[in-house]
């Protein structure tokens, strides 16, 4: 079986994590990091306490407060009363099961796919697990990092294991040179306008090719976030010198003898030249241009010069259903052209998008410039850390001379738990990675873009084209 | 720990059907309603913003709001559960009542949630699915049997009838109400001597 000789580097990971597995039954699956926050983990805990048993390995375990804490105002107590019992429960678990948080008002506070690879706790060849689907974007690192439920986080409190069945394995292949404008989000939304939300569902995805390797740790992050948008249990891309470099002396990473020593293994890390997947995808780089999204689901995206499909484009019944109840939902029309739509709101912000490298390009496209009147902007940092940078380098300022409100970390209007809520049916271009129906609020219409598509939107009033500016 | 109340065997029920297709998780369960830290209590918010317009008042054309469909098991179009890992899109199906979903298509996450909780997800092909949709509009009481043990679901006396896909550990956990810590703890010895022989691993120590 000449499979078995050969292993792409999804197999290596999984292989070298299995704690035990039997014929029928799904392999113990040993967890290196897993990180929590306030919506997943409180059953969780309760689930812990009523087995009576400790967190087996707090070494392990980190917690932070990203999806309901407010973004203005962060030093204040969270006035809305659940989100405000939800993050006092999340402070108390960690108190009673001696769990490390990074709470409201801690510098290493933030989104928690934002602060793992921050500080370090991302490493290449590790398993990491959270209760949170956008967990994949770990997997930039070369990590096999994916989703749970709050019943698998209560597994791994309790056992730092997970019962999982191995799924296959696709290679997405990215060849040539990106065009001007350009940038990983746009790489990400043409992949699941391809694929589908469905199309990688029962497998780990492993992006590849020379355009991949031409981008930062950063732009990289954003391609494995939104992993999960294709259904991918996971995606990753192996380790490299750029990956070596960013995780240089931060917090958690190996330090003197112990970094040659993990550099060394990390080297290891990729797929064998002769290793086979269970499906192939090759894109040619030069075919993506910048993307947006019309409908309810990720993967209705097109070019931001493309239309809207036609309803006489489908064959299929319950696709044209579905087409047709999104439209509407968004209140646009078949066959229209996305350039020139007028918009409400754009939100820079979320897991996919609110890196320090993101901040910066949106700086650049609006540095003198001011938002339309005619709309709210809100830019939203990753973390704590990503807001001092950002303060640093005197972006802050950019984004409030320009007229767009910059506010502190959270997830915020990615997902509208907290008070930052895009009102019904008012357009948003968001930076973030869903655009379901309500998303972003009851009746929110989302748009799905780049930070570079988002920046210049702001500044125009409505949808266009960031080529014709930069 | 062993739940006597959540074992599954057979379901003899009709079934609410809801024709759509990439039904994802925040409309099973919006964002706003995950803020309890208790699992119980997500029935009533069941795919709120289709049951419930903005004043609260139930919307006279969504399935749940009519009373012509009634059961215990919840018909839906391919890819159900995509998005979100929210398994409180899973507490807020069993809250509601249902025991089992059908559909051609499962997102991963949402399904394992499902089968975490003792609500079972049936995938059946396609063709069985649109047969089935035909056949509750026909008849809004049709009985259908779910089998565990035997692993079918059929209606109308076997006339339709197709095989219930389930892997062996999942089916012994739903039968006899054991979860998967359970499992893993018994284990323990396993896990500890693979930290052991992990020790000098630099690359994941802290």
């Amino acid at each position: 079986m000449a499979k078995t000789q050969f292993k792409t580097l999804f197999e290596k990971i999984w292989d070298s994590h299995v704690v035990y597995e039997q014929e029928g039954y799904p392999a113990i699956f040993y967890i290196d990091a897993h990180l929590i926050h306030e919506v997943t983990s409180p059953q969780a805990f309760d689930g812990l306490r009523k087995r009576h048993l400790p967190v087996f390995r707090t070494q392990r375990t980190w917690a932070t407060m990203d999806h309901n804490v407010p973004t203005k105002d962060q030093d204040k107590p969270i006035a809305e009363e659940l989100s405000r019992k939800q993050v006092e429960a999340l402070s108390e678990n960690c108190e009673e099961f001696d769990v490390r948080l990074y709470g409201l008002g801690h510098p290493n506070q933030g989104i928690v796919h934002i602060i793992g690879p921050q500080l370090g706790i991302t490493k290449p060849g590790m398993t990491i697990v959270c209760g949170d689907s956008h967990t994949s974007t770990h997997g930039a690192f070369g990590t096999v990092a994916f989703g749970i439920g709050t019943s698998e986080v209560e597994q791994v409190l309790a056992t730092q294991c997970i019962l999982q069945y191995k799924p296959k394995t696709m290679n997405i292949k990215i060849e040539g040179e990106l065009k001007k404008g350009v940038v990983s989000k746009d790489i990400i939304l043409y992949i699941i306008s391809k694929i589908s939300a469905s199309g990688g569902t029962g497998y780990f995805v492993e992006y590849s090719g020379s355009a991949i390797r031409s981008l930062s740790m950063e732009a990289r992050m954003t391609i494995c976030n939104m992993s999960i948008e294709m259904g991918a249990r996971g995606g990753l891309i192996a380790p490299d010198e750029v990956t070596f470099e960013y995780m240089k002396e931060r917090d958690f990473a190996p330090k003197g003898d112990n970094w040659n020593k993990a550099l060394e293994y990390w080297k290891t890390l990729k797929s064998d030249a002769d290793a086979a997947f269970d499906k192939e995808l090759t894109i040619d780089a030069e075919d993506i241009e910048p993307m947006i999204t019309y409908g309810t689901n990720p993967g209705m995206g097109i070019k931001i010069t493309g239309t809207i499909p036609m309803e006489s484009e489908f064959t299929n019944e319950s696709h044209l259903m579905a087409f047709k109840k999104s439209i509407n939902y968004m209140g646009l029309t078949q066959g229209q052209k996305m350039l020139g739509q007028e918009i409400d709101y754009v939100f820079i912000g979320s897991c996919t998008n609110s890196r320090i490298e993101d901040l910066r390009l949106v700086a650049s496209i609006v540095k003198g410039k001011k938002k339309a009147d005619n709309v709210v902007v809100l830019v939203v940092p990753g973390s704590a850390g990503v807001e001092k940078m950002a303060k640093q380098e005197g972006l802050d300022k950019i984004f409030t001379d320009a007229g767009f409100d910059f506010r502190g970390a959270g997830c915020s209007a990615c997902l509208g738990m907290n008070e930052d809520k895009i009102p019904a049916g008012k357009y948003c271009i968001s930076t973030s990675n869903r655009n379901f129906e309500g998303r972003q609020g009851p009746g929110a219409r989302t748009m799905l873009a780049s930070p570079l598509t988002a920046a210049a939107c702001a500044i125009a009033g409505k949808i266009v084209d960031i080529r014709e500016i930069i | 720990m062993i739940d006597e109340t959540k074992k599954i065997s057979i379901i003899k029920s009709n079934a609410v059907p809801l024709p759509l297709e990439n039904i994802d998780t925040d409309q099973i369960i919006p964002a706003r309603f995950l803020k309890s830290i208790s699992s119980e209590g997500y029935g009533k918010d069941l795919f709120r913003d289709w049951r419930y317009d903005k004043e609260g008042n139930p919307k006279k054309d969504f399935v749940l709001n009519d009373s012509t469909y009634s059961g215990q098991i919840l018909v839906v179009g391919n890819n159900f559960g995509s998005g979100s890992s929210r398994e409180h899109a899973a507490w807020a199906l069993q809250g509601y009542g249902f025991k089992a979903v059908v559909s051609s298509f499962f997102a991963d996450i949402f399904k394992s949630n499902c089968l975490n909780n003792f609500l079972l997800p049936i995938q059946v092909s396609p063709s069985f699915l649109n047969k089935l949709f035909d056949l509750i509009e026909k008849d809004p009481k049709l009985e259908i049997i779910v089998n565990l043990p035997n692993q079918t679901i059929s209606v109308g006396g076997d006339s339709l009838i197709e095989k219930i896909e389930i892997n062996p550990y999942k089916k012994l956990c739903l039968l006899n109400g054991y979860d998967d810590i359970s499992y893993i703890l018994s284990m323990q010895d396993k896990i500890e001597e693979f930290e052991r022989q992990r020790e000098d691993d630099f690359s994941i120590t802290y």
